[in-house]
């Protein structure tokens, strides 16, 4: 099964992998001491220029959530679908997400969540486009 | 500073009109805005539209014979006649105008707005659904401030109150608390009937200069955003702690009691974005009108409702206009300019002097804008 990135320069993911396989691509500028998402060639909180791509890390707790029951304009996935802000245990980001969860009112502000992919499309090739996606830690 | 005054006033309802073209909605407005401030000669007009395509103010202008003069076509989101606004009153204190005509023109269709503001792929990962953004904000909302669902349903009941006094409102019929939970989730905790529905109309200022007005708009402002609020309206896809970090509703309300003198308890009336209920329950503390946490009181004590010490949305608000996204800034000033008139009838606030508008939206943009009856009525 062939998966791309839905935004390549935001969010890698691997076909071949588990879900360990996607990584959020961001940026950290030394001069701001500041990570961001996804990776800019200015750091947007500061303006600095000296910003260095990482990979950012893949752990963090739930910061909002809520569920979407009506399909937006211009997505084609399936309805209804988790969607939420986590926070990056490691860099203080907050990032905007999907939610894998089956029953996202069972969360409670601060749950552990890890990063995971979701597949919102299909190219005509047959090629699933993946979104980034959290889901709830496995203990 | 040289004075502004608001000289003519003019609306095209906020509803839905299949049969008819936004050209035709702000000719409507220009029309009786122009009547009102008496058929002036005017050297410039500004037009504020978002979704109304390439040079729809001249269109407008077009179709009354009223062209020649600079025509210019102002986008700003949801405060897009603010903006147009802001531009007409600094070029009049400039010096460059004696006379301009401002006007807000939107239709939009139903439901969820779509905004080229967003990526394709983000809307293909479901990451630019406006509801779910505005969900999460009330959500935040209840956790830190304390606030409840039922305070949500109740800035409904209380805006769609008031709605059922105002003629050029599109919903007219009162609710109560549990019709608005009847209605569906749209995304939890926000039901539908706490959204406000994008929708059509135009409004339409006249200002002119002058060193002795009647009713004078002291603060136009517009400021954008600050980076780092990953709820703000900039709606970025990432953020940063924001305790900080100042909303552009304070940067604009803050600038605009400076420029006009005045501070939230000078005011006697307030028209305030609420895109949804929990908006305006964040408004209210932005623009200084109770401290953080303090919303929930302020409804039991009905400090908002027409009648009690400051009324907030007696127009009914966008939850019972709609928001159509060019006019609805300027919709609020003519409610306002009409309440310093003593024009409202049964939604008449009394012994109106000083209102402001407040629109917050796409960008980010907010708008503060403070109007006020300098002479008495009589």
């Amino acid at each position: 099964m062939r998966v791309r990135s839905i935004e390549p320069n935001g969010f890698r993911v691997d076909a071949d992998g588990e879900h360990g396989s996607a990584v959020l691509l961001g940026g950290y500028s030394p001069t701001s001491k500041q990570f961001h998402f996804p990776r800019q060639i200015v750091c947007p909180y500061s303006g600095a220029e000296d910003v260095v791509a990482v990979d950012l890390s893949r752990d963090a707790t739930v910061w909002g959530w809520t569920v979407v029951t009506t399909a937006p304009p211009g997505y084609t996935g399936a309805v209804p679908y988790g969607f939420g802000v986590v926070e990056l245990t490691t860099e203080q980001l907050r990032i905007v997400t999907r939610l894998q969860i089956d029953d996202v009112s069972e969360l409670e502000f601060g749950d552990s969540m890890q990063l995971s992919y979701d597949i919102v499309s299909k190219d005509d090739d047959g090629t699933d486009v993946a979104a980034w996606a959290f889901t709830r830690r496995v203990r | 500073m040289v004075g502004v005054a608001i000289t003519g006033v003019g609306l095209h309802p906020f509803g839905r009109f299949v049969d008819k073209s936004v050209t035709e909605m702000g000719v409507d407005a220009v029309r009786a805005a122009l009547r009102d401030a008496g058929n002036p000669t005017f050297e410039a007009a500004f037009c504020g539209t978002a979704y109304s395509g390439v040079a729809a103010g001249h269109k407008v202008l077009s179709a009354i014979a009223r062209t020649g003069m600079p025509i210019v076509d102002i986008e700003a989101g949801c405060a897009s006649g603010a903006a147009a606004l802001a531009l007409a009153a600094g070029a009049i204190r400039a010096g460059q105008y004696e006379t301009v005509l401002v006007f807000g023109i939107e239709k939009m269709p139903k439901g969820i707005i779509r905004s080229s503001f967003f990526e394709p792929w983000r809307e293909q990962a479901g990451l630019a659904a406006t509801p779910s953004y505005f969900a999460l904000r009330a959500q935040r909302l209840m956790r830190e401030q304390g606030v409840t669902k039922s305070d949500f349903a109740q800035v409904v009941v209380k805006n769609r109150a008031h709605g059922v006094l105002n003629p050029d409102a599109m919903f007219r019929k009162p609710v109560m608390v549990e019709e608005v939970f009847a209605s569906r989730v749209v995304c939890e905790p926000l039901h539908l009937w706490m959204l406000c529905s994008p929708n059509e109309g135009a409004a339409a200022v006249v200002l002119q200069r002058s060193d002795n007005p009647r009713i004078s708009l002291r603060a136009a402002v517009l400021r954008s955003h600050l980076p780092g609020s990953v709820l703000g309206e900039a709606t970025p896809m990432a953020g940063i702690d924001d305790t900080n970090i100042t909303p552009p509703t304070v940067l604009a309300v803050r600038q605009a009691y400076e420029e006009a003198n005045c501070g939230p308890t000078d005011l006697d009336l307030v028209e305030c974005q609420d895109t949804d209920a929990a908006r305006e329950l964040l408004a209210w503390e932005e623009l200084g009108l109770c401290k953080p946490g303090e919303q929930g009181r302020a409804l039991r004590d009905g400090a908002h409702v027409l009648g009690g010490p400051l009324p907030v949305n007696v127009s009914g608000g966008l939850l019972s206009k709609g928001e159509p996204l060019g006019a609805s800034a300027l919709g609020q000033v003519v409610e306002i300019v009409q309440q310093l008139r003593g024009d409202c009838g049964d939604r008449q606030v009394a012994h109106a002097r000083i209102g402001l508008a407040h629109t917050v939206g796409r960008g980010a943009n907010a708008s503060a804008v403070i109007v006020a009856r300098e002479h008495s009525v009589h």
